[in-house]
């Protein structure tokens, strides 16, 4: 135990018995320990917050104590019993289960016979497709989702796809419910349905842990805080004794210096992109809009407000037109991400895993895949210098490599949203667009890539954000464009650029917004 | 702070024994061994070389299958566009020989190459730009190929000049120093594919398509241009394996190259390519082609299983090769 441990038996006022108990829990894979010396304690009726960094043990912890890995030291106890779950069955019949951060559902299945995936209801031979609707409607309005059993999952957002997965998870009862980055694909309002729901199930005498990178909402929400670093346990708090700041600097060890660059002048010197009328998917997203030199100009905007099908149709990746394009002077007449990358301008995806890296391939190709003709000029790959950009990358943008060889896939969030970052830096671009610079990764590694952002744009180059996250909207942009319903509604700059502002132009609707204050 | 230190000095470290990919050489070694040992002519040089010989058609055109399968696609109508390619050779060949003598032989060569270009090019731009599932595609022009064949000889055979034979003969029957002039050609197909898949940006793009298709888009890679261009190699692969195969016979027939996409295929995939793209391996599908050749030829020296079973073996053995794939990567 380390002797930072502080004192949270009684001090916090929860006095409900331990659903679930972890002593002493170690990983080693060989000779690389991953957790080490874990034991906590997870109560009916409270909600439990473990944080740390990315590569801190969270997600070694959640598999150990809802049976998806073996543990090589310590054991479980549940309800007081000395209980090692064998695997995942085992643990949810015990009454564990996890919900991933994934979505890991059938898409073209409905609603309700996704939730009884593996046990379905049975009349005989026959499924009770009458009965397991019926259930799942119930289950349904538990979690507050609007969905119908017999949708296609598909057709639903992944919002809604996250609750279906809370919802399957809620079907038995359960004793000790974990959830691992719950919001991680939520936007703001979504998310304050969630924790009503979290909040609920706490209140049927639930254990919740809940796992989040959201400061905000774990100091919203959970009753005891437990923080890991580098594998270890740094201790448990009560939540009510720690400020996000408190927490923010337990996980990373250290004081934190300012998470946000200083903000820039911006010359009043003509743009250097310039976007007029574009229109993409048929005219369901539109708009124009301009970056200047040593600018970032953020978009801001609820998940579905049509933000990256904007930037997707500007790099042509999506069917668009528009009236004008014009990068660094010149009129770009064809959208194509190889020709604009020519001309200048890069985009990074949001879907680091989906769309950015080639996660079975090792890093050199990952890092030249965009760049192939810059690095290598001729019809022939030349490795070396492949192999030398990649070096320079790892040093430049502090990617943390056991390996040079190694897959892209293996890297941490963090690592791979640097090998992105630097992947579509390497023809070195005037004008980068970053799509959710920072989703999904830790606290240290967020404020690396800010301070990236920041000295690029003060090197003269033009940065477009997009950002679910509020805080880094308000903490980078020198100029806020909103989105709402595919259209944008809202400019800000200077002091307009506060978090209400943002929310207010993203959710409102003109009236209705003032009305609904008034009622 | 252990991360810390190792990032300090990352170095590009050698590999350690990439035993998976070793896999079907080993494979090839052992059926040899046991080959030998079942047969004492099996190691015969002459025996040797006819089977390498045998097998050079399926090696070449599963090199240029090897291209498809590692861009995200699939080609089911090689055999079938093999016995029409044949079928329009021997066809321009006979048509030549009043004007060109022998060099009609060239002649219906180069239209070979041009035909099976185009037929893959054909392949390459209704899945590429009409955006249809390859297995469509090409289960639709397997049978237009085939059908083309039967029509163009009459339901039987379409023999190639008899001026022509003595001249062309060697192709397939001759060598230079030793080595068969279908082993010859086969070689030149490999390392030139190697080269392509290897070591061109071409090849990086072929490989980066195949793995995730999204991240190729997003990264400015013409997807369909690539893909187009795969299936245009394979034709060509394919006209290849139709010079050196006509003389063998003399004909194309209504079964000229029948069944041969799925040896193609096995070929493939036992080498180590991965069916759903993304990772491609040329020697590997030349080891597979010789596996299955050497195959049927053990079962053909030795007494211990009906020849008439070696489709069953070879069909045996995709699915063993695939095993094997899955428990050595379980770990």
């Amino acid at each position: 135990m380390t002797e930072l441990t502080s004192k949270s038996d009684s001090s916090d006022g929860i006095d409900t018995p331990t659903a679930l108990r972890a002593e002493g829990l170690a990983k080693a894979y060989g000779s690389i320990t991953v957790l080490s010396d874990v034991t906590l304690d997870i109560r009916a009726g409270e909600v439990h917050a473990v944080i740390g960094e990315n590569g801190a043990g969270k997600s070694t912890l959640m598999k150990i104590l809802s049976g998806h890995t073996a543990p090589t030291g310590g054991h479980l106890l549940m309800e007081g019993r000395r209980s090692d779950f064998a695997d995942a069955i085992q643990a949810e019949a015990a009454g564990v289960v996890l919900v991933h951060q994934e979505i890991l559902l059938a898409s073209d299945l409905t609603v309700a016979q996704n939730l009884f995936l593996g046990r379905e209801l049975t009349r005989g031979l026959m499924v009770d497709d009458r009965a397991m609707n019926r259930r799942t409607a119930e289950v349904l309005t538990s979690v507050g989702s609007i969905a119908h059993p017999t949708d296609r999952v598909g057709d639903h957002s992944l919002a809604q796809q996250q609750l279906f997965q809370i919802a399957r998870a809620l079907l038995d009862d359960r004793k000790v419910v974990i959830l691992d980055e719950p919001t991680a694909m939520l936007a703001n309002d979504e998310v304050a349905a969630l924790i009503d729901i979290v909040r609920k199930l706490r209140d049927r005498g639930v254990a919740v842990l809940y796992i989040s990178h959201r400061l905000e909402e774990v100091e919203a929400l959970a009753d005891r805080v437990t923080v890991l670093r580098d594998g270890k346990m740094i201790g448990t708090w009560p939540a009510a004794n720690l400020d996000q700041r408190q927490m923010a600097e337990l996980m990373v060890g250290r004081e934190l210096s300012m998470l946000y660059p200083a903000k820039r002048e911006v010359a009043s010197e003509p743009p250097i992109l310039e976007v007029t009328n574009l229109s993409v998917d048929q005219g369901k997203v539109e708009g124009s809009f301009a970056v200047r030199r040593g600018e970032i100009l953020g978009i801001g905007g609820m998940i579905g407000a049509g933000r990256t099908e904007l930037m997707e149709g500007l790099m042509g990746l999506r069917p668009s037109h528009a009236k004008s394009v014009i990068l660094n002077g010149k009129q770009i007449t064809l959208f194509h991400v190889d020709k604009l990358m020519q001309a200048g301008l890069v985009y990074l995806t949001e879907d680091r895993k989906g769309k950015g890296l080639l996660l079975n391939e090792p890093l050199a190709p990952n890092l030249t895949l965009q760049a192939l003709d810059t690095v290598s000029p001729g019809m022939t790959l030349n490795r070396d210098k492949e192999n030398e950009a990649l070096k320079q990358a790892v040093q430049d943008y502090d990617i943390r490599v056991p390996s040079l060889t190694m897959a892209a896939g293996k890297l941490s969030g963090g690592n791979q949203q640097k090998l992105l970052l630097a992947k579509i830096m390497l023809d070195d671009p005037s004008v980068i667009i970053i799509d959710e610079p920072t989703r999904g990764i830790d606290i240290g590694n967020k404020s690396q890539i800010y301070k990236f952002i920041d000295t690029l744009v003060r090197a003269g180059k033009a940065c477009v954000v997009i950002s679910s996250e509020l805080p880094e909207l308000v903490g980078l942009s020198d100029r806020v464009l909103v989105m709402r319903g595919g259209r944008f509604v809202a400019e800000l700059s200077g002091a307009q650029i506060t978090e209400q502002n943002i929310v207010y132009a993203a959710a409102s609707n003109g009236q209705d917004i003032e009305e609904k204050k008034t009622a | 702070m252990s991360t810390a230190n190792i990032t300090e000095a990352p170095e590009i470290r050698t590999r350690r024994i990439p035993w998976s990919e070793m896999a079907p050489f080993i494979a090839l070694a052992i059926i040899l061994v046991l080959g030998a040992t079942l047969n004492s002519n099996f190691l015969s040089s002459n025996n040797l070389l006819n089977v390498i010989t045998r097998s050079s058609f399926i090696a070449i055109i599963a090199v240029g299958a090897t291209f498809i399968i590692a861009s995200g696609g699939l080609d089911l109508s090689v055999g079938s566009m093999m016995a029409f390619v044949t079928g329009i050779m021997i066809l321009s060949m006979n048509a030549l020989v009043p004007v060109l003598g022998n060099w009609a032989i060239l002649g219906g060569a180069g239209v070979a190459l041009v035909v099976g270009a185009l037929c893959g090019l054909f392949n390459g731009l209704i899945i590429t730009v009409g955006r249809i599932e390859p297995f469509i595609v090409t289960l639709g022009t397997m049978g237009i190929f085939r059908a083309f064949i039967i029509f163009l000889s009459d339901g039987g055979s379409l023999p190639i000049d008899r001026s022509l034979r003595a001249a062309y003969r060697p192709v397939y029957f001759g060598d230079f120093m030793g080595v068969p002039y279908p082993v010859l050609m086969t070689l030149v197909v490999i390392v030139f594919g190697a080269f392509l898949l290897y070591r061109t940006k071409f090849g990086r793009r072929v490989t980066a398509s195949g793995s995730n298709e999204d991240v190729a888009r997003f990264s400015g890679v013409h997807v369909g241009r690539i893909r187009t261009t795969t299936y245009v190699i394979q034709g060509v692969c394919v006209g290849i394996a139709a010079i050196c195969y006509v003389p063998r016979l003399g004909a194309a027939t209504p079964t000229t190259g029948q069944l041969w996409e799925l040896q193609v295929i096995t070929a493939v995939v036992i080498g180590g390519t991965l069916l759903r793209g993304g990772k491609a391996r040329i020697w590997g599908s030349v080891a597979g082609a010789l596996i299955l050749e050497v195959i049927a030829n053990v079962m053909v020296l030795s007494d211990l299983v009906s020849e008439y079973l070696v489709a069953a073996v070879q069909g045996a053995i995709i699915i063993i090769a695939m095993l094997a794939h899955r428990f050595t990567n379980a770990r």
